[in-house]
């Protein structure tokens, strides 16, 4: 198997007030390609910043983050965008579709970033996926909280990236919607063998991918794997 | 082509976020286009009309009876085909009981050549000459209830009035309201027997050339010659040229009135894209997660802005093309030419690129800030300042300050001025923004605790997190502060001009008393029950020699720096033994009497001595009327030349030009427009040499220019208002949403309608009174400034911006910010929540 997410000793401090706040320490781990995986831990713990330097939207102070055989350090924040664009997917917590974009046009916008002339024809399939098929011309704020997720998973797929990233997926759905949300994330990592990073606090989503990662005061506490 | 896509989608679901935003610059960029189109037009029709506007091509005027070698020049020129004789009388109406002031012109040939001589009826502007007939000023005869076939007396003779004259060239219309004019044949003239010693008369021959002629060659041929012989050759070009010059500063002025309102518009755009941006700050951080560059968010949002301001600036230039035609009915009969509106291209492209220049120079600060959103914050909020924005805003800043700077020297052609205006303007903001800082501290740190919740609750609000305090402050403080100041320089202008009010002033002027005469005139003044305030002799002169240096010497060096009015004039001269309250000894020492006149010791005015370059201790001869007098300047006096009295140049002491031929202006002050008129007719049939300046008659026409020009001026500072109303509803609206959360979330914890309305006027009676009331007091330092350094005059404030401005505009503000909130009040929580998350 290869390693697609490589992080090593990776040290992340912020400064509050005069403060310096240590939110994550000595973090090192692998994840292998299609492989799905959860950083779980309590609020606070430092899942999100992790997320969030794993998939280059920061810097780490110290360690390094090789994704997708590209050491992250090495590259400039457009050259980390690029990154992004072509190998990367994001799934958030409140979903953060672009507010002045219709369905359809949300989940186009990776692909017009790569230039793809097909982009709307792609979107549209993907919404058709994720049981949008009617929506297409609806705009976030007339969507209901699950439809929105859906569009952000549809939006997430569009680029057919290398590694998705879901930052607390379910965090503001109910249970059943969640539960929908879910699967769709599943039967799309096996579909197109996309490598999944969830970050949660439920551990009974946690417990669906092959490995956990649990976080507590910026530290690993424990890595389990499942079979 | 993405990046358009991006910007097009956006912007059109934003399209009513960004709909207050592009009326600021609609308004900015019509005010600043209608006064440019308007200025150029101007420009372009005095040109046009240059011809019209002196009836030939070109004339040689002089104010005395033109000499041989004068008239020598005038043959060799293929003689005048018309010429003119000019000066101001009284003029009576036998059988009427009125006596006016007039401007008489002598005409002899087919004047004008160009232009209209127009009448009614129509006719008479043909027949006048051979009928031996008057034409009356159109407006003196409805005044006085003359008609055609009355008659009119000047000086000796009384002629039938042929006809209403209602325009001719050469007669510009604020002279014609204190002196109208009245044109006779040329050949009366004599008859009248007022040309004598005193009166001032012109003397004017009119040309008229070949086509392709060069007008300006001539000039520069015979000018010099004519200047020699105290003659004066004006072309039609060069009259209007200065004319035009002379409204030029006028447009300037009003130039930077429109520059204002656009100003205000740009901090409309400043803050409205603030707003816009910060709520985009979230969008702009997941697309750089989704894989877009800084370089592509900046530009979407840059490339919207660039759009909304392309769009602002058309319609504000198609607006500013069409109210263009609203000024010459707001300044009617003070334009010299009736204008013929164009559209010029240079104006519709400054219109348009300058919309989408300010649209995006003032954007950029808040732009900018999208370049440094880190993509993290589409997962968490992150604060923090970057130096590196910090730096970029800074360069922005500069650039603004560069651009209102080169575009007011633009205006302007003066880099002091342009200096002293953008300075003005960033102190003005500074110091409003200041009020509103210090105010918001002082709140802070002397909060009313004691104050009931609604209260205290509407002083919150100004410093709840994106408050628009200091916005709103800045849009309404700028606006009153430009419209109090308008009120309070109008005040200072007419105090200036008042004469009522200084009850020692003279408000009737007597000019031209000859000799001899004046004991009578005096005895009629006092037999009205009149005082004779003031008994001036006049004796007039001209520079013969300044330091050695001929008149001729020093016209011929064109290095010299003196003015040429001092050279070409004929001083009206007066001599006494005392200063008057007008004047003020600068330097050198006042003397009051001499017996021999051998070297004259002599007063001038401080204008006089920068113009003749000469100080205490020079020499000037004066031919005065044949006879050499040596004279040596032994003091320089600072005159108030706005102090309705008659004042003087130069002044002899007392013991030297007793014995010269001379005139006298005697002042008295009548009280009342009716013992005005009869004093005036007892005077004009008894004296009809004298003319009589009614000062009372003077101030109401300038009250009357001043009025027109207020109009317009009010009019320009009416955009600023509607663009800080533009600023105040787009702070408003922006800040909405949050003011609807709180209102939502106090009334379901309980509160009532009524008091959530009362948060909310409180709050904007706060904005509204701090606004207005910073731009009052603003505008009262300003024109104390003003009446003290420019006027130098005292200042009394009229109580209208303070009785009407200050409460007005506070409703107004009020009534704006609840209109907006109407739906907060009336609307069940739940639905206005909903509603308003879409």
């Amino acid at each position: 198997m290869t390693k697609i997410l490589n992080v090593r000793n990776l040290e992340k401090s912020y400064t509050s007030g005069s403060k310096q706040l240590t939110v994550l320490h000595d973090i090192s781990f692998n994840v292998e390609e299609k492989e799905t995986f959860a950083i779980v831990g309590p609020s606070g713990s430092g899942k999100t910043t992790l997320l969030g330097l794993c998939a280059g939207l920061d810097r780490p102070d110290t360690g390094s983050i090789e994704l997708c055989g590209t050491e992250l350090s090495s590259l400039s924040e457009d050259e980390r965008a690029v990154l992004r664009n072509q190998k990367v997917g994001f799934v958030f917590q409140d979903f953060q579709l672009l507010p002045t974009l219709t369905a359809l046009e949300n989940v186009a916008v990776p692909l017009e970033l790569q230039g793809a002339k097909n982009a709307s024809d792609v979107a549209k399939g993907l919404l058709e996926k994720v049981g949008l098929g009617g929506r297409f011309e609806h705009y976030p704020s007339q969507l209901s909280g699950g439809e929105q997720q859906r569009v952000a998973v549809a939006r997430a797929f569009s680029n057919r990236p290398s590694i998705l990233f879901a930052d607390e997926p379910t965090g503001n759905l109910d249970a059943e919607t969640g539960e929908k949300v879910i699967e769709l994330l599943f039967d799309l990592n096996r579909e197109a063998g996309t490598t999944l990073v969830i970050v949660t606090h439920d551990l009974d989503l946690a417990k669906m991918t092959q490995q956990i990662l649990r976080l507590k005061g910026g530290k690993i506490i424990e890595t389990h794997e499942q079979h | 082509m993405w990046l358009l896509k991006m910007a097009w989608r956006d912007g059109k679901a934003s399209g009513r976020k960004l709909i207050l935003f592009m009326a600021s610059i609609v308004l900015g960029i019509a005010a600043v286009v209608s006064i440019q189109s308007f200025g150029e037009n101007l420009k372009d029709n005095i040109a046009l009309q240059s011809k019209a506007m002196m009836g030939a091509d070109y004339k040689i005027d002089l104010d005395k009876a033109p000499t041989e070698e004068v008239l020598s020049i005038i043959d060799s020129l293929g003689g005048a085909r018309a010429r003119e004789i000019g000066f101001t009388s009284m003029a009576a109406f036998p059988g009427n009981d009125g006596t006016r002031l007039v401007q008489v012109r002598g005409i002899e040939g087919e004047f004008p050549f160009y232009g209209e001589l127009e009448t009614v009826p129509r006719e008479a502007a043909q027949t006048y000459q051979q009928e031996g007939k008057a034409l009356v000023d159109a407006t003196l005869m409805r005044q006085l209830g003359l008609n055609p076939g009355d008659s009119i007396k000047i000086g000796e003779v009384t002629l039938p009035i042929a006809g209403a004259l209602r325009s001719i060239p050469g007669s510009n219309s604020f002279f014609s309201s204190v002196a109208p004019p009245t044109v006779l044949p040329y050949s009366f003239i004599e008859e009248t027997g007022l040309i004598q010693t005193g009166s001032r008369i012109s003397y004017d021959y009119y040309f008229t050339t070949q086509p392709g002629t060069d007008l300006e060659q001539l000039d520069e041929v015979l000018d010099p010659r004519l200047d020699n012989l105290e003659a004066d050759l004006d072309t039609h070009t060069s009259t209007s040229e200065r004319l035009g010059r002379r409204y030029d500063n006028f447009g300037k002025f009003l130039n930077l009135v429109a520059f204002v309102a656009l100003l205000l518009g740009c901090v409309g755009i400043a803050s409205a894209i603030n707003i816009y941006i910060k709520g985009k700050l979230k969008a702009v951080a997941v697309l750089k997660c989704l894989g877009a560059t800084r370089k592509q968010t900046f530009m979407i949002y840059l490339l919207q802005i660039a759009g909304m301001g392309l769009l602002g600036g058309i319609i504000g230039t198609i607006a500013g093309l069409f109210l263009q035609q609203l000024f010459p009915l707001l300044l009617g009969d003070l334009l010299p030419v009736d204008i013929e509106m164009t559209f010029k291209i240079q104006i519709i492209l400054l219109g348009i690129l300058l919309g989408v220049f300010m649209a995006v120079l003032f954007a950029l600060v808040p732009l900018i800030g999208t370049l440094y959103v880190s993509p993290l914050q589409a997962l968490r909020v992150q604060t923090g300042i970057n130096k590196k924005k910090g730096k970029a805003e800074l360069a922005v800043l500069g650039g603004i300050f560069l651009f209102i700077l080169l575009f007011s020297y633009w205006l302007l052609q003066d880099w002091r001025y342009s200096l002293a205006f953008v300075l003005g303007i960033v102190v003005t903001f500074a110091i409003l923004a200041g009020i509103a800082r210090l105010f918001m501290k002082v709140i802070r740190e002397n909060f009313p605790t004691g104050w009931g919740f609604p209260a205290r609750q509407s002083l919150q609000n100004l410093f709840r997190p994106q408050n628009q305090t200091l916005t709103l402050v800045l849009a309404i403080g700028v606006g009153t502060f430009l419209i109090s100041t308008l009120y309070f320089t109008k005040d200072v202008l007419l105090a200036e001009a008042s004469i009522d009010a200084q009850t020692d002033s003279p408000n009737m002027i007597l000019l031209d008393v000859q000799a001899g005469q004046e004991k009578e005139v005096e005895q009629v003044i006092k037999n009205s029950g009149n005082p004779v305030l003031d008994d001036i002799p006049i004796v007039t002169m001209r520079v013969q020699n300044i330091n050695g240096r001929t008149v001729n010497q020093m016209r011929e060096d064109s290095t010299s720096g003196i003015n040429r009015w001092v050279l070409n004039h004929e001083f009206r001269v007066t001599y006494r033994d005392s200063l008057t309250n007008s004047e003020v000894l600068s330097s050198g020492d006042w003397i009051s009497q001499v017996d021999n006149t051998n070297l004259i010791p002599i007063s001038v005015s401080d204008n006089f001595a920068e113009d003749a370059l000469v100080s205490v201790g020079d020499r000037i001869s004066f031919n005065v009327q044949g006879v050499v007098m040596n004279t040596e300047v032994r003091s320089i006096r600072t005159v108030d030349w706005s102090q309705m009295q008659p004042n003087f140049s130069i002044v002899f002491p007392k013991g030297v030009l007793e014995n010269a031929p001379q005139f006298r202006v005697i002042t008295t002050k009548v009280p009342g427009e009716a013992a005005s008129a009869a004093l005036q007719q007892e005077l004009v049939r008894l004296f009809p040499n004298v003319s009589i300046l009614d000062l009372r008659q003077i101030i109401t026409v300038i009250e009357d220019l001043l009025n027109k020009i207020a109009w317009l001026i009010n009019f320009m500072a009416f955009f600023s208002i509607l663009t800080g109303i533009i600023v105040l509803l787009g702070a408003v609206r922006t800040s909405k949403f949050q003011r609807i959360k709180e209102s939502v979330l106090l009334r379901t914890i309980g509160a009532r309608s009524n008091q959530i309305l009362k948060i909310l006027a409180l709050e904007y009676f706060y904005l509204g009174a701090l606004g207005t009331l910073s731009g009052i007091l603003l505008s009262l330092l300003s024109s104390q400034l003003l009446a003290w350094l420019l006027f130098d005059t005292a200042f009394v404030p009229s109580i209208f911006p303070f009785l009407v401005i200050f409460p007005a505009i506070t409703i107004l503000v009020m009534f704006i910010g609840l209109t907006n909130s109407i739906s907060v009040i009336k609307s069940p929580p739940l639905e206005v929540l909903r509603k308003e998350s879409y």
